[in-house]
């Protein structure tokens, strides 16, 4: 009888997933940040649902300050799948003219943080679809695949549901909701497999060009749009580089490279020796601890 | 890095990802997964293990590294050198304390396959964290610190990880390095957890003489340990085993075919199909399926998948099929094989682990799910529990915080399952609190308790609503109930005459009667009055079928059982009539001399002397007798149940 392959598992897995919730929620949104994780997560839901397109709606808690070339994707995506797209921005962060230059931690806590809140309460959603993988950072590493949010969207690390088997406990109150991590399982080279095998498209940034960057902070920064200041003496130069992760393109930070296809990309993935949030300067603040304190407070 | 102790890895794959990464991908998509616990106690040395995989299989970098060099020497236990339990110890409040106090999962890749670790804490609070970690492994490690031997916690693990289904168990002598690699020491440890497995059932096991920290015998051989290559001994390294044990799927496959329905996919009026993960065997078109509980059975003409149809599913993967005909079949539905389908019951003998802090309340009704099905159920007072250190039983009212018993549970209606230890999918189940919708439990069936395992609903062509048609009436159950002596035989007697009169078909079931056939070999012990009326229930419920309306009249003095028979009916068939007769009234009346003999202590257990008569709630007709004659009430009967149809 035929063994299934880890790729064929993990599909599998997070399909049961995704069609558990649809079965069990009430009202269901899939967050969508455009990036590799996503990516996958959003094709593992059209195939759960296949020929069905995926029965929710993909919400993007955008801050204004993504790649042009992500929003180009976004949008692109949601008309391939035929799912409706929603996309919230703060509007107190907006109305303060909140930014990733002025504003450092700020800026992550009222566009993502306080965006995703208010979004989830505007539109009742009771359950959220997130794509992190528990191998991205320690604290995913203990969180479970349904992790429960109280009203207030707070998480308590000491107070989770046990998870057995693949039976997940989908009930709660009024007003409580919940963030599924249909992809926990998943490596960041499981997700680079997955494209590749499946064709799934993704942003062209993952894939190195000749980019207008400046070196800031031990940073490369792309200078995406003319928002970007520059500081006195700096002057973008045009570097052969490629993304790891996707976010606020000031905020992220980008790695030479000369991989211009996908099993380059892969190639040189495992052949580095940093990891993959390294680029991210959000888990950084409050020691080893940031990103737990962040959950805490409602980041997803 | 220079201050840790490691070999250089032997992974040979960086060197075919830096000439070949094409052929690379060919390998990597093509390796199999094997999820496995590791469970030791405080000191093990288990976190350092994982550590040591991880590390060994390049998934620390080195910005990871710079980290943990930097906390290992401000909290590290390890001198100088990395302490790896810093790496695989999640939370900031543990960091703090150094212990793990949750399931952690980690992974790593080998040249063969895709591995997932929960990392599961020791302390004994935390079976709860095991039980959870065990229950998605193929194999569990059991650490054993090579200066202390098998201890209780040894033990615990061991047996939990043996309830919980794992046939592959992997003793790691650790820390082989601080006993001077003595092949005595690890023969004895053996000897010792040999015999103690043997003990609980674990049939088989494989040892090895490691070290963690040193790294002898995870990835290669080590020259410290050369009278392991003997062949009394497995000889192989740690990895070297994970990478070859079977995994639980492929076992799974070779079952018969089922799979929990989960979603009906229904785009179009053109388009139904049924989606689910397959939880044992294969499924390809053209196969001839049954669908659980209806047991309705259909051919399979279409697996669907994304990138066009397949030509066969097995076991793990998730699919949507299509059936030749349209049958019932929704979430909850268990799609198998027509030819061995699996069982459904009502009531099961299981053993349960309690995962919250409330403790078990018996008969108090919790959700049930147990794979896309979810019930209401009750469990009673444990048979008993097991002592996890000494695995001794003892009586138990209740199941408190990481206890572990064996109880009966009766579920609302029937459940399709398997035992637990044939198929985990259909066997294993949670618990949920109804108030506080939290997770309380998590049982594994063994058995059911009723006879009706192997029987499998027949589908008929003539069915109740034709039978009822027929009669021109609507069947129903009238359930006199009352305390003995109050006048349910008298009232419902005259209402069949009444009804009879009236071109009803009707049958009286009464108390009496049936204990002189059916029941004959029931006594009036609490279990007997329950399945007595039970038995009553079933049987109105037959006649109800077959298109009569069903007079009953027994004591029945327990709500419980009362509520049992309603819940077997369709809505508005059940009429609960209260004969509401004062004791002091009955008892004057005493027709069969029963009261003077309950009172005189010649009869045990007489409703309203020595045993409680429940009164209903809200019935649908309560009859007053000392305001209306027999005559009145009948007529009052009658009236509400033609008025009602």
């Amino acid at each position: 009888m035929k063994t299934l392959t880890h790729l064929e598992r993990l599909e599998a897995e997070s399909i049961h997933i995704i069609r558990e919730v649809v079965a069990e929620a009430e009202r269901p949104v899939m967050l969508y940040s455009v990036g590799k994780d996503s990516a996958v997560m959003l094709h593992l839901a059209r195939k759960a649902f296949y020929p069905s397109p995926p029965p929710f709606a993909l919400l993007h808690v955008d801050t204004t300050w993504k790649f042009k070339a992500m929003y180009e994707l976004r949008d692109k995506m949601a008309r391939d799948s035929g799912m409706e797209l929603l996309v919230y921005q703060n509007p107190e962060a907006r109305e303060k003219g909140i930014n990733p230059f002025d504003h450092g931690a700020l800026h992550t806590d009222m566009w993502k943080t306080e965006g995703l809140k208010q979004a989830l309460d505007k539109y009742g959603f009771d359950a959220a679809f997130g794509g992190a993988r528990r191998d991205e950072e320690k604290s995913r590493a203990k969180e479970r695949i349904f992790s429960f949010r109280t009203s207030s969207h707070g998480w308590d690390p000491k107070n989770q549901r046990p998870e057995l088997w693949n039976l997940y406990n989908a009930r709660k109150a009024k007003g409580e909701s919940i963030r599924v991590f249909p992809i926990s399982n998943w490596t960041e080279l499981d997700i680079w497999q997955y494209i590749h095998l499946n064709d799934i498209p993704i942003v062209p940034l993952y894939f190195a060009d000749r980019r207008p960057t400046v070196e800031r902070d031990g940073m490369l920064l792309m200078v995406d749009d003319e928002r970007f200041p520059l500081l006195p003496g700096e002057e973008p130069v045009l570097r052969s580089v490629r993304f790891r992760t996707l976010g606020c393109y000031p905020l992220t930070g980008a790695v030479e490279s000369e991989a211009k296809t996908l099993p380059e990309v892969i190639q040189e993935t495992l052949l580095t020796t940093t990891s993959e949030r390294q680029g991210r300067a959000i888990d950084k603040d409050a020691g080893g601890a940031g990103m737990e304190v962040k959950k805490q407070q409602g980041y997803f | 890095m220079a201050d840790i102790d490691t070999k250089e890895p032997v992974y040979v794959t960086d060197k075919l990802i830096a000439e070949d990464i094409d052929a690379y991908l060919v390998s990597h998509e093509h390796k199999t997964m094997l999820r496995f616990i590791t469970c030791g106690s405080v000191d093990d040395g288990k976190s350092t293990l994982i550590g040591r995989l991880l590390y060994d299989s390049k998934m620390i970098f080195e910005d990871q590294l710079d980290a943990l060099q930097a906390d290992s020497r401000k909290v590290g236990t390890q001198g100088q050198e990395i302490d790896f339990a810093l790496l695989v110890d999640g939370l900031a409040a543990e960091r703090e304390q150094g212990i793990t106090i949750d399931v952690a999962y980690r992974f790593f890749n080998t040249e063969m396959r895709k591995f997932i670790v929960a990392d599961c804490p020791g302390h004994e609070q935390y079976t709860r964290n095991m039980v959870t970690g065990a229950s998605t492994a193929d194999l569990a490690v059991i650490l054993i610190d090579a200066r202390k031997g098998v201890l209780v916690q040894t033990r615990r693990h061991s047996y939990l990880c043996h309830l919980i289904g794992i046939r592959n168990i992997v003793l790691a002598v650790n820390k082989m390095d601080l006993v001077g690699y003595d092949q005595a020491v690890f023969d004895a440890i053996v000897k010792d957890y040999s015999d103690f497995a043997a003990s609980i059932g674990i049939e088989s096991f494989t040892a090895l003489p490691i070290s963690g920290f040193k790294g002898d015998n995870i990835t290669t051989l080590s020259a410290n340990t050369p009278w392991y290559s003997a062949p009394q001994y497995a000889g192989t390294t740690l990895v070297e085993h994970l990478e070859t044990v079977e995994v639980l799927s492929s076992v799974d496959a070779d079952k018969p075919f089922r799979m929990p329905v989960q979603w009906v996919n229904r785009p179009n009026l053109d388009f139904r199909g049924f989606s689910g993960l397959i939880a044992t065997g294969s499924v390809k078109p053209g196969d001839k399926i049954r669908v659980l509980p209806s047991g309705k059975t259909s051919t399979i003409t279409r697996v669907v998948a994304f990138d066009g149809d397949l030509d066969e599913a097995v076991a793990g993967q998730s699919v949507t099929v299509c059936f030749e005909d349209e049958i019932d079949c929704s979430r909850g539905s268990v799609i198998s094989v027509a030819d061995n389908p699996p069982q459904a019951a009502d009531q099961f003998e299981s053993t349960i682990v309690w995962l919250a802090d409330e403790a078990l309340i018996p008969g108090r009704a919790y959700w049930l799910k147990l794979g896309t099905q979810m019930v209401s159920a009750t469990v009673q007072e444990p048979k008993y529990t097991v002592n996890v250190n000494t695995m001794d039983r003892m009586a138990a009212k209740t199941l408190e915080l990481n206890a572990i018993g064996v109880a009966e549970v009766t579920a609302d209606k029937q459940i399709v399952f398997e035992p637990y230890a044939d198929n985990r999918m259909l066997g294993g189940f949670i618990l949920i609190d109804k108030m506080t919708n939290a997770t309380v439990a998590a049982g594994m069936l063994n058995f059911s308790l009723r006879r009706s395992q192997n029987v499998h609903w027949q589908a008929v062509d003539i069915d109740r609503k034709q039978h009822a048609g027929l009669k021109n009436q609507k069947p129903a159950v009238l359930w006199f109930t009352g305390l003995s002596g109050s006048g349910k035989s008298t009232i419902a007697n005259l209402v069949e005459k009444k009804l009879h009169r009236m071109n009803r078909h009707t049958f009286l079931l009464d108390g009496d009667n049936v204990r002189h056939g059916l029941n004959k070999d029931l006594g009036f012990t609490e279990a007997d009055r329950i399945e007595n009326i039970r038995r009553v229930g079933e049987v109105a419920k037959l006649m109800t079928d077959a298109g009569l309306i069903v007079i009953t009249a027994f004591i029945s003095p327990f709500q419980a059982d009362r509520e049992m028979v309603r819940s077997m009916m369709p809505e508005g068939e059940f009429i609960e009539v209260f004969i509401d007769t004062p004791l002091k009234v009955a008892e004057a009346r005493d027709v069969k001399g029963l009261y003077k003999k309950a009172r005189s202590g010649e009869l045990k257990n007489f409703t309203g002397i020595d045993s409680p008569y429940e009164a209903p709630r809200n019935p649908e007709v309560r009859i007053d007798t000392t305001a209306l004659s027999p005559e009145e009430a009948a007529e009052l009967i009658v009236n509400t149940l033609l008025g009602d149809v």
